[in-house]
């Protein structure tokens, strides 16, 4: 099989969950005859015609509608056209659907895909990454895949599952980011990936940030033989606590890494746990690093520097290391 | 407003008056229940918009058709086939009601049964019904069905009311969207609210048909309300029917509403709908007094009954709580 990418892998998973269920449908801005922003439904109308609906610029109708035909049984997959957008549906996602289950008992099986994340040149508003302010709401699992495999697998039971899911997709990955195959160590969502093993640091981390981490990881091998080891989370919500006790458990020291801003947030909520259920096992107090706490620049000179880096992981595993 | 009394349904004009009835005997009781204390939290009456409330469900058919009810509107919860007793237990706080605790007042529904359960966020159901159509559409069942909502002035004013119009006029759904223009959004009055003549204008911008009607007027009601949802039935898109009354009771009863304008309450738009309900039941012989009369006896006794029921039941219990908020129980706490 010729190289896939992680944009591949999603508009696999729609494809294949389209095929197989006839009660799932996409609706979102452009997504029809256009085929999206970013490409992820292409030729999928024609394959699927009424089942691939084009929307109004309505991102709180949208949601809302899908949060209706999820509860009439159909399995609706909403394409937010940037995260950054569904800002303006946070009221239905989050007061409506997230909460639709504990108070009636009827689930809510819709998906929300939010293509997040920096890119250079996106600025303060094509760039959020949302996952902490989703996952802060009882009721919503969010996930964050950081690999072509689990672009494709997670997408698939994001959408079989029965809960309203907020699905991070790293535009920055879409392109960049190539595999032989869909198919990969599969793993349910809730589970943490341990992406690179390692035995004098852990880095937790997310999404696109997963690469960066294995970059520092590999700086750090390099340059002193260090092994830093990565978990990829995966989800974020749940938060598979046990494998990142687990892994600092074996290493002693924790960086939590993230690209979203640094208020609160799934970084300090990693931190928060590990110091409540691992405190014994730390050798140097828990490191966080994420995007500086601005809004998020458009100039590539001012971006690359606003969210972490290679070199800033590196500098950030130095201290944790040297404490 | 000319009504062709021979071209009404007796039965359907029976319905809704017997709807309206129910919802003001079990209304005053649960103004009584809360001014004794029994109700924990608030509790927000229909007073007033009775007719446009039953009107609207009477005419839908429960297991077709699909319903969000919103806080004025038990006159058409009682006309769609809510059971008075998922009213009161939801009120009281049993656990055997459909919230079972978990939510209270008119925040209830049976959304498995067609009817959502209304969230506090104004015009959040407009689309969400429109989602319900789109679902039926899409399995093939949607020929002659009609989805229907109720919403105030005050949500007229929303985002919400807007871009959930406008995506079913986009759909071209069934949808009957009503506003009960009850000249106040909480104490908002409707000069704050928005500037425009008469808010059925709107209904030229987003491309659908509106309607009219006097909401203290029983047949008028009747008869709108079923040439909207019939015209929704038979495929011809949206239509939104602006009903004018005065709300007749505070925005809860915590309020009593002191800032409701004197002219407005003694004004054609003060009537009361069951009083001009009753007056047109009587002079167009669908029902006599003593008939009204013996309903109404019924009706207080079944009211009594399911307040009893609902008392004698227990509340829940947060020791045998699932404390769960995912269908997928796997995935609490993590």
């Amino acid at each position: 099989m010729s190289d896939v990418t992680y944009i591949d892998g999603i508009h696999a998973a729609l494809n294949k969950a389209l095929a197989d269920d006839p009660s799932v449908f996409l609706y979102g801005q452009d997504i029809g005859k256009f085929g999206g922003a970013f490409k992820a439904t292409k030729g999928l109308q024609d394959l699927y015609p009424g089942r691939v609906l084009d929307a109004p610029i309505s991102e709180d109708a949208m949601a809302g509608l899908a949060i209706g035909a999820a509860i009439e049984g159909a399995r609706p997959v909403l394409e937010m056209q940037f995260a950054d957008f569904s800002s303006v549906a946070f009221n239905q996602i989050v007061n409506h659907a997230a909460t639709h289950f504990y108070r009636t008992g009827v689930p809510v099986p819709m998906t929300v895909r939010l293509p997040s994340g920096g890119t250079p040149g996106s600025g303060p508003f094509h760039s959020q990454s949302m996952e902490s302010l989703y996952a802060h709401y009882p009721g919503l699992v969010v996930v964050t895949p950081a690999t072509v495999a689990d672009a494709y697998s997670m997408l698939l039971d994001s959408i079989a599952m029965d809960d309203p899911v907020i699905y991070c997709e790293h535009k920055f990955l879409y392109r960049w980011l190539k595999s032989e195959s869909f198919e990969g160590d599969y793993l349910p969502i809730g589970k943490a990936r341990i992406t690179r093993p390692g035995k004098h640091a852990t880095v937790v981390t997310y999404s696109a940030m997963v690469h960066e981490a294995v970059r520092a990881a590999e700086i750090l091998q390099a340059e002193g033989g260090w092994e830093i080891e990565v978990v990829d989370l995966r989800s974020v919500k749940p938060l598979d606590t046990d494998t990142v006790i687990a892994s600092v458990a074996r290493t002693g020291r924790l960086l939590a890494l993230g690209e979203a801003f640094p208020w609160g947030g799934v970084t300090a909520e990693v931190v928060s746990r590990v110091c409540a259920d691992g405190f014994h096992l730390l050798d140097a107090p828990p490191v966080r690093l994420n995007a500086k706490d601005t809004p998020i620049p458009y100039h590539p000179k001012l971006w690359s520097a606003h969210r972490p880096t290679p070199e800033s992981i590196v500098h950030a595993l130095r201290k944790l290391l040297n404490y | 407003m000319d009504i062709n009394i021979e071209a009404l349904d007796r039965d359907h004009v029976r319905d809704v008056f017997r709807a309206m009835l129910t919802s003001r005997i079990l209304e005053n009781k649960l103004g009584s229940l809360y001014k004794a204390g029994k109700i924990v939290g608030g509790v927000y009456l229909g007073k007033g918009q009775e007719a446009v409330s039953a009107s609207l469900a009477a005419g839908l058919v429960q297991g077709q058709d699909v319903y969000a009810p919103l806080i004025r509107d038990q006159a058409g919860r009682v006309a769609f086939g809510e059971d008075v007793l998922d009213c009161t237990r939801t009120y009281l706080g049993s656990v055997e009601g459909p919230m079972r605790g978990r939510d209270g007042n008119i925040h209830r529904g049976r959304p498995a049964d067609g009817m959502l359960a209304m969230i506090s966020h104004l015009g959040s159901a407009i689309s969400a019904i429109c989602g319900m159509l789109v679902a039926k559409r899409l399995r093939g069942a949607m020929d002659g069905v009609v989805g229907a909502t109720c919403v105030g002035d005050g949500c007229t004013s929303t985002g919400a009311f807007h871009e959930g119009l406008n995506t079913a006029a986009v759909e071209g759904l069934p949808l009957v969207l009503t506003v009960a223009n009850n000249q106040y959004a909480y104490s908002t009055p409707n000069d704050r609210q928005f500037a425009c003549e008469d808010l059925v204008d709107k209904a030229v911008g987003y491309g659908v048909r509106g309607h009219r009607v006097d909401g203290t007027d029983m047949l008028a009601c009747i008869v709108t309300m079923q040439d909207a949802v019939s015209r929704a039935r038979a495929g011809e898109g949206p239509q939104l029917v602006v009903a004018s009354m005065l709300r007749l009771t505070g925005h809860g009863e915590h309020d009593d509403g002191s800032y409701v304008d004197d002219g407005l309450r003694s004004s054609e738009l003060g009537r009361d709908s069951i009083d001009v309900g009753r007056g047109q039941m009587i002079e167009h012989g669908f029902a006599d007094e003593a008939e009204i009369a013996a309903w109404e006896v019924d009706i207080a006794e079944s009211v009594q009954a399911a307040v009893a029921q609902a008392q004698k039941e227990s509340g829940p219990d947060p020791y045998a709580d699932d404390w769960t908020a995912y269908a997928n129980g796997a995935l609490q706490n993590g």
